[in-house]
């Protein structure tokens, strides 16, 4: 099966400074890859890119197009949603206008059913719609952002740190709606994570990255029982 | 007592022209944290395209639409062939630019159309109506105060109930995080442009009548309409709006009991002045709620 995202030889950076030398990594159809390492290790780096957010040299496809050159609102168009770090909240808009934005794209009569069928997934958000979204909890914008993710109907899921600020709890929460989101619908998820045990316990593919290299890359248990790797990047 | 019931509604009436470029001048801000001094000089424009489309025998209603579609047209015109060039450039080459462009819509007004003050009809006048509130107000007052209400009201609606006008307000708080949803943001840029430029030519078209055609015609305005932004907060449309409408009576009673006419200008000086330095948010500043 060819995979649904496909990164070779991947450079990019800020200005003149180089920040990823050149990364390999997959996500298959339906399939998670979390993306670990340090911080500054250049992860926020590898999802900007793919996302057209800044200069990238390299190879990328996605379901076998070449979006390397694209711009990031057509990336968005092909099927690829990106929760930003920071979560990218349109903080001075209402929950409910948030949500419709996630739909923006859509052509479809499906998007008020849709809406309701995240609500489902996020029920604190419900009694919450029409209220700024500025004034949610850091959990509840974390909810949002994977809501008006999900509302694009995207292909590919790129989620940088969604447990980042947020209590044990809470964390716990996003990432059981996250198993349901993907076996209920096969999206692909770039999964991005500070917490690694979280992480590899979702995913199927794992990446090490050390400073805008790959350093160890494998299917998601392997990489998780690698002593060095416990010791060195995942601190456990 | 009569006099001041009359001076406040004749007020509200150019109050509602001052509103509506306000809005113009907020939207684009907004936006772009450009400052679009040359606003009035392209509804100026806009309002001789009006003038022509009209003696050229067009019925006034059409010739309006149209004119709001070619001024649209016109907004966007400008910030794809220009101003998108000046997003990174630095806030006094922007300045340069903008002023330049009041310069030049200034000079092709009255090189294209002539120097000489010109009558601008009233789609209200002559219809025997004989103005409302005993003849307290003209019917052309009454019919502009109308006009800009329900464009006003119009525009909320835009931009809280249509995709287009949910998307511009996106683009203009988050750029990033828009295009990362499909929104391609500078064709929103462009579409705001474009509103504006609408916007002031339907204010340049409702005043025209009142103060006279000329290609100077919207320089005072326009400075009401930046006291009224700056007021209700230059990045908060409905506080702009309300802004425009209290600059409108300030000046006319201000006029009338303070200062008198010559100096009703210097009013909108002081209130501009005294905004920057006292609240420089504006009465209705740009309140954003946030926890972490
Ligand atoms: N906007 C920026 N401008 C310049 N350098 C940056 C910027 N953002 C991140 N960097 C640098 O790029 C490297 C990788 O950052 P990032 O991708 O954010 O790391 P991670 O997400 O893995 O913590 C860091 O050295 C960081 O200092
Ligand atoms: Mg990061």
């Amino acid at each position: 099966m060819s995979a649904l995202l496909e990164v070779r030889g991947l450079r990019a950076g800020y200005g003149a400074g180089e920040v990823l030398h050149g990364i390999d990594f997959t996500v298959a159809p339906g399939g998670v890859t979390a993306l670990l390492g340090a911080n500054g290790a250049g992860k926020t780096t590898t999802l900007r890119a793919v996302c057209g957010l800044l200069r990238r040299a390299g190879e990328i496809r996605f379901d076998g197009a070449r979006i390397e050159a694209a711009a990031t609102e057509d990336i968005a168009r092909r099927g690829v949603a990106h929760v930003p770090e920071g979560r990218g909240t349109f903080l001075e808009l209402s929950v409910a206008e948030n949500l419709r934005l996630g739909a923006y794209m859509r052509r479809d009569r499906g998007v008020a059913a849709d809406i309701a069928r995240v609500l489902d997934h996020f029920p604190q958000l419900a009694p919450r719609l029409r209220q700024q979204a500025g004034t949610l909890s850091g959990g509840e914008q974390q909810m949002l952002a994977i809501a008006r993710a999900l509302l694009a109907r995207p292909r590919l899921l790129l989620l940088d740190e969604p447990s980042f600020g947020l209590a044990p709890l809470v964390v716990q929460q996003i990432f059981a709606i996250l198993r349901a989101i993907r076996a209920e619908s096969g999206i692909g998820i770039l999964l991005v994570e500070q917490d690694a045990s979280l992480a590899l316990a979702l995913a199927d593919q794992a990446c090490i990255l050390d400073a805008g290299r790959i350093a160890l890359a494998g299917p998601a248990a392997t990489v998780g029982r690698d002593e060095q790797v416990r010791r060195v990047y995942l601190g456990y | 007592m009569v006099g001041l019931l009359h001076q406040t509604l004749s007020g509200l009436a150019t109050g509602g022209v001052y509103a509506s470029l306000a809005l113009a001048l907020v939207m684009v801000h907004r936006s772009t944290h450009h400052l679009n001094f040359a606003q009035g000089e392209m509804a100026t424009f806009s309002t001789y395209i009006a003038l022509m489309l009209i003696q050229a025998g067009l019925p006034y209603w059409v010739a309006f639409a149209l004119t709001v579609v070619i001024a649209f047209a016109l907004g966007v015109a400008v910030e794809r062939l220009l101003m998108q060039r000046m997003a990174r450039a630095s806030p006094l080459a922007v300045v340069g630019v903008v002023i330049g462009l009041l310069l030049l819509f200034n000079g092709l007004s009255g090189w294209l159309f002539g120097f000489t003050i010109k009558q601008f009809p009233s789609p209200f006048e002559g219809n025997g109506g004989g103005g409302a509130f005993g003849g307290m107000v003209s019917d052309h007052e009454v019919g502009m105060t109308a006009v800009t209400i329900a464009v006003l009201i119009a525009m909320s609606l835009f931009f809280r109930m249509t995709k287009l006008g949910l998307a511009m307000r996106a683009a203009a708080l988050n750029p990033e995080s828009s295009r990362l949803l499909g929104i391609r943001v500078g064709a929103t840029l462009a579409a705001g442009w474009g509103v504006a430029a609408g916007l002031g030519a339907i204010a340049g078209m409702m005043v025209a009548p009142i103060v006279f055609l000329d290609p100077n015609m919207m320089a005072g305005v326009l400075l009401y309409a930046f006291a009224g932004a700056l007021l209700g907060g230059i990045d908060n449309p409905a506080g702009a709006v309300a802004g425009g409408f209290a600059v409108g009576v300030i000046e006319n009673l201000g006029g009338a009991y303070l200062v008198g006419t010559e100096l009703k200008l210097t009013l909108a000086l002081v209130i501009i002045a005294t905004v920057l330095v006292v609240r420089p948010a504006g009465l209705f500043g740009h309140v954003t709620v946030r926890r972490v």
